[in-house]
């Protein structure tokens, strides 16, 4: 009887004394994670806190924690400004007709560079549309400035010389969504090549043999053997894109944006940094951040259970 | 049978020719750009200003560098670029590694609480102010710590890190150094990092990247000018047009003045980008490798 309590005790604790002995064993492996707990704790989880100011009205005396609540108010003032509906249609159009061309872009790409001949040549080609990933948004916006100068830009000279008139690129919100969408893909579409390249480098090499076998041209393996093969990565990689939707360059969008395409580039994340850096109301940017966030995790659970109803492929 | 896989139709031959003739005219529409910004920053101004300059430089002139040169913020940009890309990738790749080793041993104690932790940051964040606000109140503002410290250790570089331990470095390794009563910070030291210099020097160059060419952290903690980095330094000169009046030293009219703004604008792209431009064909592959280890599922 004794000897029977004690072993269902046993089999109760050992698997927690067994446990904390493998963390005391392994306490160096704690203090390495200990830095980057810390750095999150302060700066990711600690303004997390800080969001609840968008329920409040924050003055600095007051601190976050001593501010007034206000409810919603925040909110519904931002539902209610005149500018909500445009700021909205400029967000989501913006996202989705840049998703719409950059996303396909590099997956024609890279099915092309997989079925190039000339080993040395690929290699050159790929050197060169991978490198414009590297030149920093500020570059990326410069060259377009001097690029698309209505005087002195090599764009309008082909125009002028095709006997055109010159067009005022840049201070144009009609042309904002096009010259975003175009820029993106000139510096990005090289390099995303390579996630498909991946998946492409993959494909059973029987599966090609077989095609052969039975006659199938290049272009009829390519649609029966690469583009199926690679359509679990083009799944996830979709997911993701599409939950980022809310959240596109921002960067881009912030240095392209004059006075004069405001009407256009007037999207969630620059009316975030408008409002609360430039114009310090703090609580009323947060809460135009954090409905955004929110649209943000809908989209991508959203997405994601789709994906999984489908396709059988998901995130998690 | 060999023979039947090696001959070729009609229609394959010309699949062939025409994904050759396309990819060249993609390699050369992303090119272009590149090389027109190269041959116009050493192009006499006025040529570019009527169109004159396509192919090849006209009225070579190295005006624009020496007026970018003798400029100091310039310098101050260069100088602070490189120490902010420094600390920062120090601090960056350290936070990172130390993170991601003890993640990628098999049976670590709350491993998927820890990695849930880090996560949830890729989801739901504070946003922007609230940020700005912690900086605030740190006394972080207009020092470099805000532009190094808040975004160590990112989830993504933390995956791709921890996936790589994975993979080359076996849980038995561990067990037989311990076997022989070696330590886990000896282990990390003496075996691990050993074996993951490429793994580090894809961190490495993320992080000289990152910090290189970013600026919005700059902008929104910094003031002082003195303490610009590059890219803040080029964007007033390229995107708010505010090129200094010591780059405008002997022009005259108006008109002169345009032309030369225009010639430092094309100098100053490839001045700020020639580090990495010198680099990168040698850098290629580790990039090539860390887009490659990080999209394996861990």
């Amino acid at each position: 009887m004794n000897s029977r309590t004690s072993g269902l005790d046993h089999s109760i604790i050992k698997p927690n004394r067994k446990r904390w002995r493998r963390v005391k064993r392994d306490y160096e492996l704690y203090l390495f994670l200990l830095p980057i707990i810390i750095l999150y704790l302060v700066f990711k989880y600690y303004p997390m806190y800080g969001v609840q100011i968008a329920f409040k009205d924050f003055t600095p005396s007051k601190g976050i924690w001593g501010s007034e609540w206000v409810g919603f108010q925040h909110f519904i003032d931002f539902f209610n400004s005149y500018n909500f509906w445009t700021i909205i249609t400029n967000t989501l159009s913006l996202s989705f007709l840049s998703l719409l061309f950059s996303f396909p872009a590099p997956i024609i790409i890279a099915i092309m560079l997989n079925q190039m001949l000339g080993k040395r040549y690929k290699k050159f080609v790929q050197t060169v549309i991978y490198a414009p990933h590297f030149i920093s948004t500020v570059v990326l916006v410069g060259m377009l400035n001097v690029f698309l100068s209505p005087n002195s830009g090599i764009v309008n000279h082909m125009i002028t010389w095709f006997g055109g008139e010159p067009i005022l690129f840049m201070a144009n919100e009609g042309w904002f969504r096009p010259l975003y969408i175009l820029s993106g893909l000139w510096q990005e579409t090289g390099f995303s090549t390579i996630i498909y390249l991946a998946a492409l480098a993959g494909v059973n090499p029987e599966l090609h043999e077989a095609a052969i076998m039975d006659g199938a041209s290049k272009w009829k393996r390519v649609w029966n053997v690469d583009i199926p093969s690679i359509l679990p990565t083009i799944v996830i990689l979709l997911i993701l894109a599409l939950g980022n939707v809310m959240s596109i360059g921002f960067e881009k969008a912030f240095l392209m944006q004059s006075d004069l395409n405001y009407a256009a580039s007037n999207i969630i994340p620059t009316y975030v940094y408008e409002m609360g850096i430039q114009k310090a109301q703090y609580s009323f940017s947060t809460a135009v951040g954090l409905f955004n966030s929110v649209v943000n995790i809908i989209l991508i659970v959203t997405v994601n259970w789709i994906a999984k109803k489908m396709t059988e492929t998901s995130l998690w | 049978m060999y023979q039947l896989l090696k001959r070729k139709s009609r229609g394959d031959v010309w699949f062939d020719i025409i994904n050759n003739i396309l990819l060249t005219l993609v390699m050369l529409l992303v090119l272009f750009p590149l090389y027109f910004v190269l041959i116009a920053s050493f192009s006499d101004p006025n040529y570019i200003y009527s169109g004159e300059v396509w192919l090849f430089p006209k009225g070579f002139t190295l005006d624009g560098y020496e007026r970018i040169f003798s400029d100091s913020s310039i310098w101050i940009g260069y100088v602070n670029s490189i120490l902010y890309a420094t600390l920062g990738t120090i601090i960056g790749v350290a936070v990172t590694v130390f993170a991601a080793y003890p993640l990628a041993r098999k049976n670590l104690v709350g491993k998927s609480v820890i990695m849930w932790f880090l996560m949830i940051t890729m989801f739901f964040s504070g946003g922007l102010i609230p940020t700005y606000l912690l900086i605030k109140d740190l006394h972080m503002l207009n020092t470099i710590w805000a532009l190094v410290i808040p975004g160590a250790g990112g989830v993504f570089n933390v995956i791709i890190v921890r996936t790589f331990f994975q993979s080359s470095i076996p849980d038995e390794m561990w067990e037989a150094a311990s076997i022989d009563g070696c330590s886990n910070t000896r282990f990390f030291w003496s075996i691990v990092l050993p074996l993951s210099k490429s793994i580090l020097a894809v961190m490495v160059l993320y992080h000289v990247v990152g910090f290189w060419n970013g600026f919005f952290d700059a902008l929104i903690y910094l003031n002082d000018e003195n303490k610009y980095p590059l890219q803040l330094v080029l964007r007033n000169i390229l995107v708010q047009n505010q090129v200094n009046s010591g780059m405008m030293i002997d022009v005259e009219s108006y008109a002169a003045k345009m032309r030369v703004t225009e010639l430092i604008k094309y100098g100053v792209i490839i001045v700020s980008s020639l580090p990495l431009l010198i680099l990168y064909p040698f850098l290629q592959k580790y990039f090539v490798k860390g887009v490659m280890i990080g999209s394996i599922k861990g």
